[in-house]
């Protein structure tokens, strides 16, 4: 008796929360999911981003771009953090501060800074012409967004990753030293399985991040084409708010798969997923 | 597996920030013998360890020989040694097998031989039922016997061994103290056992290097360095230390408590060090010494006295007689006047 009681308390107490959870999460994507059903092509149009080959084109640069992106600032956040946290020398604090400084940075501001560095006018491009008589330019590529990305996603996973290494036991490693690894080992067989779980939840934020940034690609904009870019075209330009709301739901979908998967493989710590 | 012999020369060591954690330090370590290194924390013993094993450079001018051949330039992948950690340092990614076969995997041994070793060595340490543990399944004494049996499997040249019991609980520091004792003797392998624990050196060591503030402050047998310790640091180290002081005059030592016979005492002896051992109760009338009984414990086979004589630190005297001893009592203290040293 006094046990229901009690439940229906916790009910009670859990009710403001669960309005707040039906009305901002849970109307608006069931919402997006029946719109996304409501074209000219019925629900047929959640068939399109297979079936029609320029979204699914879009669908799997976009994936393969978050891959490409998490892969590098991993590689990247790994060997910097572990360093810095490592080696005390002067102007350490500093260098990691100034590594997480773009983490406020619009997309937008993103997008000029990588213009400004390998677009027409960018520095990359005037050194190559003084070297090579050529202008290299790939702002507006999928390189360039790639960069744009690498850029704003190591501030993202760098303190993770350090707070991780700051963990490792430094007796791990010389014990398998002392068995005879050499340092390339040591890494192999005890830095990386150390960092493993900080390498899945940073990673995870990381992708996440990728396939649903916008500004970037958007201050690039000519020769992209990600799925975040494709939802922005149809939805302004095409007015078609059915192919816009199915694509961000599957967008929403995809994304939230791929990252249960790599909670699968962390046993739980990711804490990112969806 | 040949044991080998080990020596440093003129092995120092001076941290970036300029503390010198080692005076430059001569030492030999014969072919299969068990050298314990003692001494308090911050004494260097872990820094000459970690010289020997190839994890810290000594100074410009130091050197490390195995069997007369110059190891120094050597990192500690190349010197093939065995290390044992206070901590235990398993991977904690792999299980117990593949923990114990690392080495062996390095070495791009054939899977079958690796199996074998591994399987030898289970058996050896006796865990041969935890094979497919994980690490974080064991408990500290089985992880210690893995980590054992980790550093011994690729047969290494010597065995360096860092505070491997501090770790553990009394009780079962006792039980892996014998079994690393019995295994350093069957296999006959170079060791050195650092350590804190003057009982744990005394029971393993061949030979024991006390060392104090980066110094030595002896290095012998444990018998020699329990007997005859060179310096009072060494004395109150080891062991329980009786010191009285007092003046050398004809026929004895005066002290606050009585002139005690001790005719071998040197003109210049300010204080008359000797072990509980070596000091009795005696009949308070006719004893050389009296003083008062400062505390007592009863610990069954015998009763522990802590007996003041005048001021110095109360006297440490044990005795099976099983009466009652009240605090305040006086009793009379009898020192075999053999083992008293002046230090």
């Amino acid at each position: 008796m006094a046990l229901r009681r009690e439940n229906s308390l916790l009910i009670a107490l859990l009710l403001p929360a669960g309005i707040f959870f039906c009305a901002f999460f849970l109307l608006p994507l069931v919402r997006l999911f029946l719109i996304g059903g409501e074209g000219k092509l019925g629900y047929a149009a959640y068939a399109a981003i297979v079936t029609d080959r320029n979204y699914f084109r879009s669908l799997v640069s976009t994936l393969v771009l978050a891959a490409g992106t998490t892969v590098i600032t991993l590689i990247i956040s790994g060997i910097a953090g572990v360093f810095l946290q490592r080696h005390s020398f002067r102007g350490n604090a500093v260098l990691v501060s100034m590594l997480t400084f773009p983490l406020a940075f619009p997309g937008v501001v993103i997008g000029f800074m990588v213009i400004m560095l390998a677009g027409r006018q960018g520095l990359i491009g005037d050194i190559t012409l003084a070297l090579t008589g050529e202008k290299l330019v790939f702002a507006y590529s999928m390189a360039g967004l790639l960069m744009g990305y690498v850029y704003f996603s190591i501030p993202r996973t760098i303190l993770t990753v350090m707070a991780a290494a700051e963990k490792l036991d430094p007796k791990l490693e010389e014990a398998a030293r002392s068995l005879g690894a050499s340092p390339w080992r040591v890494v192999l067989d005890v830095i990386i399985p150390g960092l493993k779980p900080a390498f899945l939840a940073a990673g995870a934020i990381c992708f996440a991040t990728a396939v649903g940034a916008f500004g970037t690609a958007f201050t690039l904009a000519t020769r992209i084409n990600v799925l975040p870019m494709v939802i922005y075209t149809e939805f302004t330009l095409q007015a078609n708010m059915a192919m816009a709301a199915a694509l961000s739901f599957v967008l929403g979908a995809v994304t939230w798969i791929v990252l249960a998967i790599a909670r699968q493989f962390a046993g739980g710590t990711v804490a990112a997923a969806g | 597996m040949q044991p080998v012999s080990i020596r440093l020369s003129r092995c120092g060591k001076t941290f970036p920030d300029g503390t010198r954690a080692l005076e430059p330090l001569d030492l030999d370590i014969g072919a299969g013998e068990t050298m314990v290194f003692l001494g308090p924390s911050g004494c260097g013993k872990t820094t000459t360890l970690r010289i020997i094993a190839g994890l810290e450079a000594p100074d410009e001018g130091g050197s490390v020989t195995f069997d007369g051949v110059d190891v120094t330039p050597l990192p500690i992948e190349k010197r093939n040694v065995g290390m044992v950690f206070q901590s235990y340092a398993l991977f904690p990614n792999m299980s117990v097998a593949e923990n114990i076969g690392y080495g062996l995997r390095i070495r791009k041994r054939p899977a079958t031989a690796i199996r074998q070793r591994v399987g030898e060595l289970l058996e050896m340490m006796r865990i041969s039922p935890l094979a497919d543990r994980r690490i974080d399944q064991l408990s500290g004494g089985q992880r210690q016997r893995v980590a054992l049996a980790r550093a011994l499997a690729a047969e290494p040249r010597a065995l360096l061994l860092d505070e491997p019991l501090t770790a553990l609980d009394a009780k079962l520091r006792d039980v892996l103290r014998l079994e690393i004792d019995g295994l350093l003797r069957r296999l006959g392998i170079t060791a050195i056992y650092v350590t804190h624990d003057q009982a744990e050196a005394m029971a393993l060591g061949d030979r024991i290097l006390v060392m104090d503030h980066g110094k030595v402050a002896q290095i012998g047998s444990p018998r020699d360095i329990y007997q005859r310790p060179a310096s009072r640091y060494v004395a109150e180290f080891i062991g329980t230390m009786n010191r009285l002081s007092g003046q050398p005059e004809s026929g004895g030592f005066r002290t606050a408590g009585g002139l005690l016979p001790w005719a071998a005492a040197p003109h210049a002896a300010r204080e008359a060090w000797f072990r509980p051992e070596d000091t009795a109760l005696a009949d308070a009338a006719s004893a050389p010494l009296s003083g008062s009984i400062d505390a007592a414990f009863f610990l069954g086979d015998r009763t522990r006295l802590f007996v003041s004589i005048g001021n110095d630190k109360p006297l440490v005297v044990e005795t099976a007689e099983r009466r009652e001893f009240r605090i305040g009592e006086t009793v009379g203290l009898q020192v075999d006047a053999s083992r008293i040293l002046a230090l």
